[in-house]
């Protein structure tokens, strides 16, 4: 079993998350005996030498990083991509400008397995991105030198305009584009495309139809992803193609398409999970264009599995639930720093946003503290609900309870969980949430929300409506209140995220991979 | 001749309403009436009601050589007299055929045997009391909770003044040897022990219905043929299971009601087979030796041992908290503060804490009105918060180092 994995990386300074699930699914597939090809979009100059190839923006192979081994391990073809295939990777920064913006990231880059063969594509899509942050990002990526295309008809390239123009959509600019079908025809249009152009021999990068430029807005950019990755498709052999989230349905449309093999998409999150009732319906298309061209449709939990039923309209045969897993870590403990806090500490830590729930932390908090006093409430992250929610909580009289830490990197989201008597979760709509599992991982006990994935696997969690705040708040008191249910909770919960593991993951992936490829 | 003593456990506990920390010193209703009336209404419908009709059917049609004997907790008694007084009738008349016994426990189905032998003999006391009352009899074999049965509690249920204890025929407690005799509990002189035969016990509680089993489907004359097997100087073969296997676990539509309606014809069939109660086996078998428990037994779980209500730290640190409140309690001389602590001794609300999710764990959350053990936990805490105050308790909350 080979498979073309449209995946992201570990995002700098983020933990859980898509770049987290990816990497531990590789790891898994790897255990399973599943070869990946594993392709990544990475803006240029975040490259690090990993055994790795790595595609040109322009879909020119800028350098082959993974040396002879990777390739002697692949039993794809040597990259044909761009017939510079030795084009020394500082050739091309030195034309983009000035790249080497220095990484702060803390967390290890990827280190693949050995089954699993690398392909970095130049572009600047990360995983969280909307379309005003991908805005922002570009115009940083552009203050570096970089090129941007303001010209939405350069990054569609022509043969798209030609598709467009034939009247299977409506003009393309990314913000009309509400429509899946239209995705659908774009996304299939880049299959026939890079076909053509393959059973042409057209490899030639003189002829290449991307600019080299990033898309300006996020929607060209997703669609110009599509184009490169099903040119790099047509170059592997593999048995199916596996989509993970909507920025890569497209690229996992065109992909399949263009080689015959069956699409399996895998939903981390959806619109809804994002902006609850107020989704964007650009990304809405994107979703549901995913969610019905695909052959099936891996769901990280059944809540999520719920939400594309009813909401995207899959057919619940189509549907498989994959639960995320922890990454097991051998050093646990390193962090058990001396307390400074006197009184119990509740921690909240995430995005602060509505679907979070922030706020009935607060609430729960206001009443916890008329009974205990003594009781330290810290909320650690950012978000646009941030300000709000700190002068919520002034006015609940939590001024000497609550403590903002705003957003919390690498080994300080560590040093915090360590301080924690609690970690809670009062997601509204969380389609699987990690930092539950890595708070057990830590010794902290948690409550989650009932309204989450990760409440479907865990048993040794206190669960919760997220709006029953009576509930949460006496659940908090009895946590904080009955040293043996503590203690309890953090000797199942530790045992219990130990026996989440990828590989398990990975097996039975492997077996949802072969209900498609018989 | 080989003896086939059936006993039938009924058993219900008052469970506890959804009680939060902000209740405590502001509501002292700790138990769900509406959730402990519908369930005791739906058992008492499929289960108790068509089967203790159906046994006074077969102890008339049998002329007497049908017996079998009943063991009903105290909270079960007070919730049927409520909600389901008929069923107490048929146990009175089921009692004046002579055909039927029924056995003593501990009032509130708790585990007080092992923790407090005042509250033990009290309870046994009062149950006792109340056996008299139903059936007009001094009950002489005594059962306890789960029947958790070691050599000390033998011996203070002899002391009690009973003729037999009942146990599980667990393998870890009699090894080699058979269940199907009395032994005498090592350290007592007169008491008998009756053993569990949990392999035939077990395939009409358990397996009946498991399309799984070999043996399924399990008639009566099946069920016949294998006790007839058995060695001829096996003595008596004890059935010892919840009586809610009728109804309740095994639906009806198993058969379950259609197999005990010929299980007593097959046999009495059978020349060597007839139906005994405990209370004469006692009187007419001798043990065949000492048997040593110096360790509790039980009959739940895989384990056969106390794990299920005191197995995690959580069910112990709670268990002790509600024991340590007896002294209290009793000083207040309020005989409704009694009963409910009392009420909040019954087993149940521990068994809701197990986390042994995994294998025996499942079973526990079909008996459970909790979503999770620590649901179960932190309410009977909250409860138990609040019975502190009231008594006068310190605080006794245990805050993070």
């Amino acid at each position: 079993m080979r498979v073309l994995m449209l995946g992201w990386e570990l995002p700098p300074h983020i933990s859980g998350g898509l770049g987290t699930a990816c990497q531990g699914l590789v790891e898994g597939l790897d255990h399973a005996g599943v070869e990946v090809v594993f392709v990544v979009p990475r803006a240029h100059g975040d490259e690090q030498a990993g055994r790795a190839r790595v595609i040109g923006g322009d879909g020119v192979q800028l350098s082959n990083i993974s040396g002879q081994r990777a390739a002697a391990q692949s039993p794809s073809p040597a990259p044909v991509l761009a017939g510079v295939g030795s084009a020394p990777l500082d050739k091309s920064v030195g034309a983009q400008g000035p790249e080497s913006r220095p990484r702060v990231d803390d967390e290890p880059s990827v280190e693949s397995p050995s089954n699993v063969h690398t392909i970095l594509v130049e572009s600047p899509l990360r995983p969280y991105q909307d379309a005003e942050s991908y805005s922002d990002y570009v115009q940083g990526l552009e203050a570096d030198g970089k090129k941007v295309v303001r010209d939405e008809t350069q990054f569609r390239g022509h043969q798209l305009n030609e598709q467009l123009r034939a009247g299977q959509s409506e003009s393309y600019s990314g913000a009309a584009i509400t429509d899946p079908a239209a995705w659908e025809a774009l996304a299939l249009n880049a299959a026939k495309t890079a076909e053509e152009r393959f059973l042409r021999g057209e490899d030639n990068p003189a002829e290449a139809r991307f600019t080299g430029g990033y898309g300006a807005d996020l929607f060209g950019e997703v669609a110009r992803y599509a184009q490169v990755v099903a040119e790099i498709a047509l170059r592997e052999k593999v048995d199916l193609v596996h989509a993970h989230d909507w920025m890569t349905y497209p690229a996992g449309v065109a992909a399949a398409r263009a080689l015959g093999v069956p699409l399996l998409i895998h939903v981390h999150a959806t619109e809804f999970d994002r902006s609850g009732e107020n989704p964007d319906p650009r990304v809405f298309a994107l979703e549901r264009m995913g969610i019905h061209l695909a052959d099936r449709v891996v769901c990280v939990s059944h809540f999520t599995g719920r939400t594309v039923r009813y909401r995207h309209g899959a057919d619940p045969d189509k549907i498989r639930v994959l639960h995320n897993a922890v990454t097991q870590r051998e050093q646990r403990d390193q962090w058990h720093t001396t307390r400074t806090v006197k009184g119990p500490v509740v921690l909240y830590l995430g995005r602060v946003t509505m679907q979070k729930g922030p706020d009935y932390f607060l609430q729960a908090a206001a009443k916890v503290v008329k009974l205990r006093p003594d009781v330290n409430f810290v909320l650690s992250g950012s978000g646009d609900m941030l300000p709000p929610m700190m002068m919520r909580s002034a006015r609940l009289g939590l001024a000497r309870n609550m403590f903002f830490t705003g957003f919390l990197r690498g080994k300080e989201v560590e040093r915090m969980y360590s301080m924690a008597d609690l970690y809670v979760m009062p997601s509204v709509s969380e389609p699987f949430g990690i930092t539950p599992l890595e708070a057990m991982a830590l010794d902290v006990p948690v409550i989650v929300s009932k309204q989450s994935g990760v409440s479907e696997i865990v048993a040794n969690a206190l669960k919760v409506d997220y709006w029953d705040v009576d509930e949460l708040a006496n659940k908090m008191l009895a946590v904080i209140s009955y040293a043996p249910l503590r203690q309890q909770l953090i000797d199942q919960g530790r045992d219990e995220v130990g026996r989440m593991r990828w590989e398990v993951r990975g097996g039975l992936l492997l077996t949802y991979y072969e209900e498609l490829v018989a | 001749m080989t003896a086939v003593t059936f006993y039938f456990q009924i058993h219900q506990p008052y469970r506890l309403r959804q009680y939060s920390f902000f209740d405590v010193g502001r509501r002292h209703d700790y138990f769900d009436d509406l959730e402990n009336e519908r369930i005791i209404k739906r058992v008492a419908d499929k289960c108790y009601r068509p089967m203790t009709l159906l046994l006074e059917e077969l102890v008339h049609r049998y002329e007497g050589r049908f017996r079998c004997s009943f063991s009903v907790s105290g909270t079960a008694l007070d919730q049927l007299a409520h909600w389901a007084p008929d069923v107490i009738d048929t146990f009175r008349r089921l009692s004046e055929t002579d055909c039927v016994e029924f056995l003593c426990e501990t009032t509130h189905h708790s585990l007080a045997s092992l923790v407090d032998e005042k509250e033990f003999r009290d309870q046994i006391r009062s149950h006792k009391a109340r056996i008299e009352a139903l059936t007009g009899r001094t009950p002489t074999t005594f059962r306890n909770t789960e029947l958790v049965y070691s050599n000390h509690i033998a011996r203070l249920a002899e002391e009690c003044g009973f003729n037999a204890i009942m146990a599980e025929g667990a393998d870890h407690l009699i090894g080699w040897r058979s269940p199907h005799h009395l032994y005498r509990p090592e350290g007592t002189e007169s008491i008998l022990a009756m053993l569990r035969s949990y392999k035939f016990s077990d395939d009409i509680a358990f397996r009946f219905s498991n399309r799984m089993w070999e043996e399924w489907p399990l008639d009566a004359h099946k069920f016949t043929r294998w006790i007839n097997d058995l060695p001829e100087s096996d003595e008596v073969v004890g059935l010892f299971m919840d009586f809610e296997t009728f109804g309740e676990h095994q639906w009806e539509d198993t058969g379950i009601f259609e197999f005990m309606r010929h299980l007593p014809g097959a046999i009495l069939e059978e020349e060597r087979l007839s139906f005994a109660l405990p209370s004469e086996i006692a009187a007419n078998v001798d043990p065949i030796a000492r048997l040593d428990a110096v360790l509790p037994v039980s009959w739940a779980d895989a384990e056969r041992d106390l794990t299920a209500w005191l197995g995690n730290p959580m069910q112990r640190a709670a268990h002790e908290a509600l024991y340590e409140l007896a002294p209290l309690v009793r000083a207040t001389g309020d005989p409704a503060i009694l009963e409910t602590w009392r009420k909040l001794t019954t087993s149940d609300h521990f068994y809701y804490m197990c986390v042994k999710f995994f294998s025996d764990g499942d079973v526990h959350k079909y008996f459970s009105p909790y979503s999770s053990p620590y649901d179960a936990y932190i309410t009977l805490m909250n409860v138990m918060g609040d019975l502190r105050q009231r008594i006068g308790a310190p605080a006794g909350l245990t805050s993070p180092q």
